[in-house]
C-alpha cells in the first residue's frame, strides 16, 4: 500500500452550491479518516463563509451543462432559486447538512477554516464579515505556508 | 486477510485492521485495540461512543459516518475528535469490532 495522505489544503474558488459542495465532503472526509485539512475560501468561495451570504448559496442556472437545461429556461427570473430549493430538498433526505451547518461541523472537526486576504480586500470584507468559524484572513504565501507537506485542492 | 491476537484469542481482521467478524469481539479486547491505535485509556465517554457503534452496527448492518454519530449518539463533533483524533467514525469501529462505516459525510 502507497503511503497514506497526511494533510490536504482545499482551496474553495466558487460561490455556487455545486462548486463549494464538493470542497465542505473533501474536508470532512478527510478529517473523518484522520486526516489533517484547511479549508481556503478565495473569490465566490468567500460567500460560504460570509455572514450575510452563506445561507443563500445558489445552483449556477445559466451556462452549466452540468444541469442539462436549456440556457433561456435557466435565465428565468427565479429559476436558480427553484433548482437550489429542490437540490436542498434532495440533500435533506440523504442528510447531507446545509452549507453553514456543514462547515461550522467541519470547524468542530478541528479542520482550519482560513479567508483569503486578497479577496477581502477586493470585496471590502474584514474578519467582523466572516463567521466565526473563520481562523483568520490570510495571504496566499501564508496558504503555501500552512499547506505544506501535503498535499493541495483546487475546488 | 489477517489474523490479530488480542486478549490472547486469535480473530481475523482485513487488511486495515477491522474485524471481519464481528462476532468475534468482547469487551476486554476493545482497551488493547485501542492502545494499539494510540489511545491509552478508555473513559466513560469512550465506552459510550464504542457501544453506540456496536448497537447502530446490530440494528442497522453497518457502523454510523461521523454526521450520524454526532446527531445521535449523545456525543458532539468536537467532543468525537477529542476523544478518538485520527477519525472517530473510524476509530471507534475499529476498537468497537465492526467494519468501517462506508459514507461520504
Amino acid at each position: 500500500m502507497s503511503e497514506a495522505i497526511e494533510k490536504v489544503s482545499i482551496i474553495v474558488s466558487k460561490g455556487s452550491l455545486e462548486g463549494i459542495y464538493p470542497a465542505l465532503i473533501l474536508g470532512n472526509g478527510a478529517r473523518a479518516e484522520g486526516i489533517e485539512a484547511n479549508l481556503f475560501f478565495t473569490f465566490f468561495g468567500l460567500d460560504a463563509v460570509s455572514k450575510k451570504r452563506h445561507e443563500h448559496i445558489k445552483v449556477a442556472s445559466v451556462g452549466n451543462p452540468g444541469l442539462h437545461l436549456a440556457t433561456l429556461v435557466g435565465g428565468i427570473p427565479g429559476m436558480p432559486g427553484l433548482l437550489t430549493s429542490y437540490m436542498e430538498r434532495k440533500m435533506d433526505k440523504l442528510d447531507i447538512p446545509p452549507i453553514p451547518e456543514f462547515i461550522e461541523m467541519i470547524a468542530d472537526t478541528g479542520a482550519g477554516i482560513y479567508g483569503c486576504q486578497a479577496s477581502c480586500d477586493l470585496f471590502g470584507l474584514t474578519k467582523d464579515d466572516l463567521i466565526d468559524q473563520v481562523k483568520d484572513i490570510i495571504t496566499v504565501g501564508e496558504f503555501y505556508s500552512l499547506a505544506a507537506g501535503g498535499q493541495i485542492i483546487f475546488t | 486477510m489477517a489474523e490479530a491476537s488480542y486478549d490472547g484469542q486469535v480473530v481475523s481482521v482485513n487488511d486495515e485492521g477491522f474485524f471481519t467478524d464481528p462476532g468475534q469481539w468482547t469487551e476486554a479486547m476493545a482497551p488493547q485495540i485501542a492502545k494499539a491505535e494510540g489511545i491509552d485509556h478508555l473513559t466513560d465517554r469512550h465506552w459510550q461512543v464504542i457501544r453506540f457503534m456496536r448497537q447502530e452496527y446490530q440494528a442497522k448492518g453497518t457502523g454510523p459516518t461521523v454526521r450520524v454519530l454526532g446527531k445521535t449518539s449523545g456525543v458532539s463533533i468536537k467532543e468525537l475528535y477529542q476523544l478518538f483524533p485520527k477519525g472517530p467514525a473510524k476509530l471507534a469501529a475499529k476498537i468497537a469490532g465492526i467494519p468501517k462505516p462506508r459514507g461520504c459525510i
